[in-house]
């Protein structure tokens, strides 16, 4: 056997390479050369012509050729996969700035969004959330919260009745003296719902409208609690920035009773259209629950005290949303909508 | 409630701040003040001036020239106004300064108008003489001021050319606004507020010097007073003023009155206006002579009975409302407006003057009744303090011999049952403490006290409220007090510091969320609607007349018949949401909602409380329809962890589209249904163009089976194998009962189904539709065979066929 042919099926074999321009064209090559019945492997197949003593050398011999080819073939293949890649990818090239396919996803109400906010603060510092009725009795709405008939205060809240026991509750408060009546001390939750008042549709009154509660009865509450519990309140909702006001108030079932206001969340107090140029927004009504109150709940006043808070929910939204008419929250337009 | 700080200042005489320092403190010690005027706000350089000359303009008809002495100088000022003479006295703004307004009266602006020297037609006029409108005010309350001219003092004044003009009209001064809570009677008076006043700032509180009035003559020989019923009048003070002067009141008097926005009249009725501002008390004078039989009776009124008011409107009245009556017949309704044939008139002689105290809450009802709010009534219906009324008569008496108005006679006719004593309440600064957080002297306490006229008795160590303060009962009131002197603002912040609890959603509103998410991801937006609607909203959704949806909650008193009745369907708000935004052409919508409607448990009207049902209720037109509703409805049944399959079944829902609705049966319950809205439903809501879908799922029934505890069922670990199903059905074998055929008949092995194709038409026989399903077989332990699938194919083709199914090769 001739060497030389090796040499020879050596440098054609590198040529037939370097000339294969795509990933076809590099297989035959590889099938002509080392494949089954390929070249190199018919050359083995010549061995038996050889001297024997000059098989193992010329074995060797060949197989290093094989090793070059192959090698070469390699990484031509891995050159020539490269360059495809690179042909294909640039032949997929899209227009990134066609519109987008999207899935519409529907929205929250933003009375629903200030609410999760709200619930979240206080479930986070270890309320309840607990629901009363909206078609509430006259002792739960009124009475029992210190608004005896005849109390002027039920008249400045224009109740609807539905007869003279039944009404629908102007306040959610009531939930208080029904969580206080199931005997189950000590209490802490919050209220949410819907209450109703006889105030014609406009940009700031709807005869309906939510407001949240909140109860905590215990045994060594005080009035600075209410005050930290509620600037914390104030924080969480507005940002740590915000500072908070209590102004004495009058609610029947409350004494000592506040009002609560927050710096204005929107100037920083400085004074803005939202604030009406005054730095501070009234955000909530508070106090200590009423002695008589817990009495009439059969709660041993000198053993329990308790604080209470309601916090107008669409004042929060309208506020923190920047909505300035309260009826775009009950005419659910889905341009409104679409906002939140 | 209004209060200028002039008046303030007579009963708080060292009272020194900032109006803003004012409206600050009194804020935060409890009476809310609202805001401020300031009377001479934009107005400068007002002088009073006194017109030497008056020439008439060398090039103007209308317009004449005055030369005006200022005090430090002589002016000249061209004027269009034809009132002046030589020797008025008038205000004169100079050069450089400011008024209020312009003299046409119209809106104020803000930075007033800057009056500068200059010339008028050619003529040099340097500053202006003013009207009052011009000062910012009105003849509402200057009377005396010209219409339409420029303001004239009294020559008799005693005013002199270069004095301080606005003083003079008593514009020197601010008005606060407050908001006085219902518990605060006693805060309804100037002199309430300035005890405020003298608290918050710790300052001395004068009382205003009342003197011992009366000649020698006895009030009850001119008149008696008989209370009839004493349940609604606790106290009747008369007395009498004879051979009255009516006359202007003094420039002091009218200054007071007109900084409270009240007009001066005569000395008479400008003193019962200012002893009501001042005590909180209103008075009332009847003309002594028109009094028959001398006498007065407080009684009921009788149904049917008729009274000519003041304003002489003819008035009904019942025998709840309360009337003062003279030996013949009525003279007034008692706390609420006298009446004409009482009235007082300039030709007057002899005055009976009545302060009275009567049943708030009956006042406040028959005002309502009778139709007539007044400013009296306002006041009567919060529950006026007996004593006060006696305190207001003497003060009223006392100026009526001052202002030199008449002779007061001697003694009073007092008419009362019993008058309140003064309250008890025991004094326990450590509970006081305790309950506020805070750490208070009681020496301090005891201080807040004495500010506010509470005594304290040492020796039963309890505080003596006065009886102006029918709000202070018990101890959390006491309270109230010490915290609002001490400032709401110094009690320390802290947190409970109770045992800790865990807060929680309860599990009803947990599966609201889930509603709510659901509802999102299928692109629904959450709508808010009214839970009172109009009974006609049953003829718009076609309900029979004696359908139960029809029995619903009357308000007794709605704002109108649009929000009459508590809903008993969920659909009205839905239905009218939508059709607003159709007729905003908005496209495409989808709306969900979470509310209650209301059905009642008792015959109506209702005794007891409804049932409020939750509803979660979705609608939508545009690019929707019957299947999707259907998806967002499994698809929150399911996350809910209802795992069972739903039935649908047929129903008859008058709101519904006949051939397009169902409802929603699991495990045996009505849980929800859909449908198609009705096209005649749709009409009413002006979408007649429009198909609109709905589903209603009623949540109470989701709540009691619903679970968040989901269970792992392990991951198939043997291959499944499909077959297909291509069949002819009949048109009226629904897919449900070829659903059911395959459920039943699959047995333990069925992975699960879907229809992939549906057809009708022209290559399927009239009468019938081509269905094809993939049905998934997949053992738990082991590889199915060709045989375990081919009997459960057999079983379930065998009941295919049952009913008159072909099945296509």
């Amino acid at each position: 056997m001739n060497t030389d042919n090796l040499e020879e099926i050596k440098a054609r074999a590198l040529e037939a390479i370097r000339d294969a321009g795509a990933l076809e064209a590099l297989n035959e090559v590889r099938v002509a050369f080392t494949g089954k019945k390929g070249e190199l492997t018919e050359v083995l197949k010549g061995m038996k012509d050889v001297a024997k003593e000059d098989r193992p050398k010329v074995g060797a011999l060949v197989n290093e050729t094989r090793d070059i080819i192959e090698e070469a073939i390699n990484e031509a293949w891995k050159s020539l996969e490269a360059k495809a890649l690179d042909a294909r990818l640039a032949s997929e090239k899209i227009d990134v700035t066609l519109p987008a396919k999207r899935r519409r996803l529907g929205h929250v109400h933003p009375n629903a969004i200030a609410l999760d906010e709200l619930e979240n603060i206080f479930i986070g510092m270890g309320y309840e959330v607990v629901e009363g009725p909206e078609v509430e009795k006259d002792y739960y709405n009124f009475e029992a919260l210190n608004i005896p008939a005849d109390h002027p205060a039920k008249d400045e809240q224009d109740t609807f009745y539905i007869n003279g026991e039944m009404l629908l509750r102007t306040q959610t408060s009531g939930t208080q003296i029904h969580e206080m009546e199931k005997g189950r001390l000590p209490i802490k939750m919050i209220s949410p719902g819907r209450v109703f008042r006889s105030d014609e549709v406009d940009a700031t009154h709807s005869p309906s409208f939510h407001q949240v509660e909140g109860l905590l009865i215990d045994k060594n509450v005080t009035f600075s609690d209410l005050k930290g519990t509620l600037e914390t309140f104030a924080k969480k909702l507005f940002g740590d920035d915000t500072r908070v006001k209590f102004r004495p108030h009058h609610f029947p079932f409350t004494e000592p009773s506040a009002e609560m206001d927050v710096s204005c969340f929107k100037c920083g107090g400085k004074g803005c259209r939202f604030c009406k140029g005054e730095g501070w927004i009234e955000i909530l009504g508070c106090g200590m629950v009423h002695p008589h109150v817990l009495e009439m709940c059969k709660i041993d006043p000198l053993k329990y005290k308790g604080f209470a808070f309601g916090i107008g929910l669409e004042r929060i939204a309208l506020l923190k949303y920047e909505i300035d008419d309260m009826r775009l929250l009950y005419e659910n337009d889905q341009r409104f909508l679409d906002q939140f | 409630m209004k209060t200028p700080l002039s008046w303030i200042k007579d009963f708080v005489p060292d009272l020194s701040c900032t109006d803003q320092e004012f409206v600050d403190a009194m804020t935060m010690s409890g009476t809310k003040c609202e805001g401020y005027e300031r009377l001479d706000k934009n107005l400068e350089k007002i002088v009073v001036g006194r017109i030497e000359k008056i020439e008439p303009h060398p090039d103007a008809d209308k317009l004449i020239v005055c030369q005006v002495d200022t005090g430090s100088e002589t002016v000249q000022i061209v004027t269009g106004a034809n009132n002046v003479s030589e020797g008025d006295l008038v205000p004169v703004v100079l050069d450089g300064g400011k008024v209020a307004g312009g003299h046409d009266g119209g809106p104020l602006p803000e930075d007033g108008i800057r009056i500068k020297a200059g010339k008028l037609r050619g003529v040099p006029s340097n500053g202006m003489m003013c009207s009052i409108e011009e000062l910012g005010s009105s003849r509402d309350v200057y009377p005396e001021a010209p219409e339409d001219g420029i303001y004239l003092f009294d020559k008799e004044s005693g005013l002199k050319p270069g004095d301080d003009a606005i003083e003079a009209l008593g514009l020197r001064d601010t008005v606060f606004d407050y908001e006085i809570t219902s518990n605060r009677v006693d805060c309804y008076a100037i002199m309430g507020v300035a005890r405020e006043a003298a608290a918050t700032f710790d300052l001395a509180y004068h009382y205003p010097e009342v003197r011992e009035t009366g000649n020698n003559e006895q009030a009850s020989d001119y008149i008696s007073v008989d209370i009839k019923d004493r349940d609604l009048c606790t106290r009747y003070v008369a007395r009498v003023v004879k051979n009255i002067k009516i006359g202007e009141s003094p420039e002091w008097m009218k200054k007071r009155l007109r900084a409270c926005g009240i007009r001066p009249i005569s000395n008479l009725v400008d003193i019962t206006n200012f002893v009501m501002l001042e005590y909180g008390q209103p008075m009332h004078a009847y003309d002594l002579s028109t009094i028959a039989g001398n006498k007065i009776v407080v009684k009921r009124a009788k149904d049917g009975d008729t009274f000519t008011t003041l304003d002489g409107e003819e008035r009904k009245l019942d025998s709840d409302v309360l009337t003062i009556c003279d030996g013949e017949k009525a003279v007034g309704i008692a706390g609420i407006m006298g009446g004409e044939n009482s009235m007082i008139t300039d030709s007057v002689k002899d005055v009976l003057f009545e302060a009275a105290t009567f049943n708030g809450a009956n006042i406040r009802k028959s005002s309502k009744r009778v139709g007539l709010r007044t400013d009296a009534s306002g006041i009567f219906e919060k529950g006026l303090d007996p004593h006060n009324a006696y305190a207001a008569m003497e003060r009223a008496c006392s100026l009526v011999e001052e202002l030199g108005c008449g002779e007061v006679v001697g003694g009073r006719v007092d008419v009362y049952d019993s008058l309140p004593e003064k309250k008890r309440i025991a004094f326990e600064p450590d509970r006081i403490n305790e309950y506020l957080g805070t750490d208070i002297s009681k020496e301090d306490m005891l201080s807040y006290f004495s500010r506010l006229e509470v005594e304290y008795d040492e020796h039963g160590r309890e505080l003596v409220i006065p009886t102006f303060r029918q709000d202070l009962i018990g101890f959390a009131d006491t309270s109230e007090e010490v915290a609002r002197l001490y400032g709401y603002d110094r009690i320390p912040t802290t947190l409970p510091k109770e045992s800790g609890q865990i807060g929680a959603l309860p599990f009803k509103l947990r599966l609201e969320k889930l509603a709510r998410d659901t509802a999102c991801a299928f692109g629904f937006s959450q709508g808010y609607c009214y839970s009172f609607e109009s009974p006609d909203v049953f003829d718009k959704l076609r309900l029979q007349e004696d359908a139960k949806e029809r029995q619903a909650i009357q308000i007794s008193n709605p704002l109108g018949v649009d929000f009459s009745i508590m809903r008993t369907l969920p659909l009205n708000g839905m239905l009218s949401s939508l059709s607003s935004n159709f007729n905003h052409r908005n496209e495409n919508v989808r709306l969900f909602e979470l509310a209650n409607i209301y059905i009642p448990t008792t015959a109506l009207p209702i005794t007891d409380y409804p049932d409020e049902r939750m509803q979660f209720t979705l609608g939508g037109y545009g690019d929707i329809d019957f299947y999707e509703m259907k998806g967002v409805a499994e698809e929150f049944i399911y996350k809910a962890g209802l795992k069972e399959r739903m039935k649908y079944e047929v129903s008859d829902r008058p709101y519904l589209h006949p051939g397009r609705q169902a409802d929603m049966i699991y495990d045996g319950r009505t849980v929800g249904y859909i449908g198609q809205v009705h096209p005649l439903t749709a009409k009413a809501y002006d979408m007649a163009k429009a198909e609109v879908y709905i589903a209603v799922i009623d949540m109470p029934e989701i709540v009691e089976k619903a679970s968040f505890e989901p269970r792992y069922q392990g991951i198939a670990r043997y291959p499944a194998v499909s077959r297909d199903l291509s069949m002819v059905v009949p048109e009226s074998v629904s897919a449900q009962d070829i659903d059911d055929v395959i459920v039943q008949r699959g047995g333990r092995i069925l992975e699960s189904f879907r229809l992939f194709d549906i057809y009708e038409g022209e290559q399927i026989e009239k009468g019938f539709k081509s269905m094809a399903y993939t049905v998934v077989f997949r053992a738990k332990d082991k590889t199915l065979s060709d045989d375990d699938i081919n009997s459960v194919m057999k079983k379930i083709l065998n009941g295919l066929e049952r009913l008159g199914i072909e099945l296509r090769s």
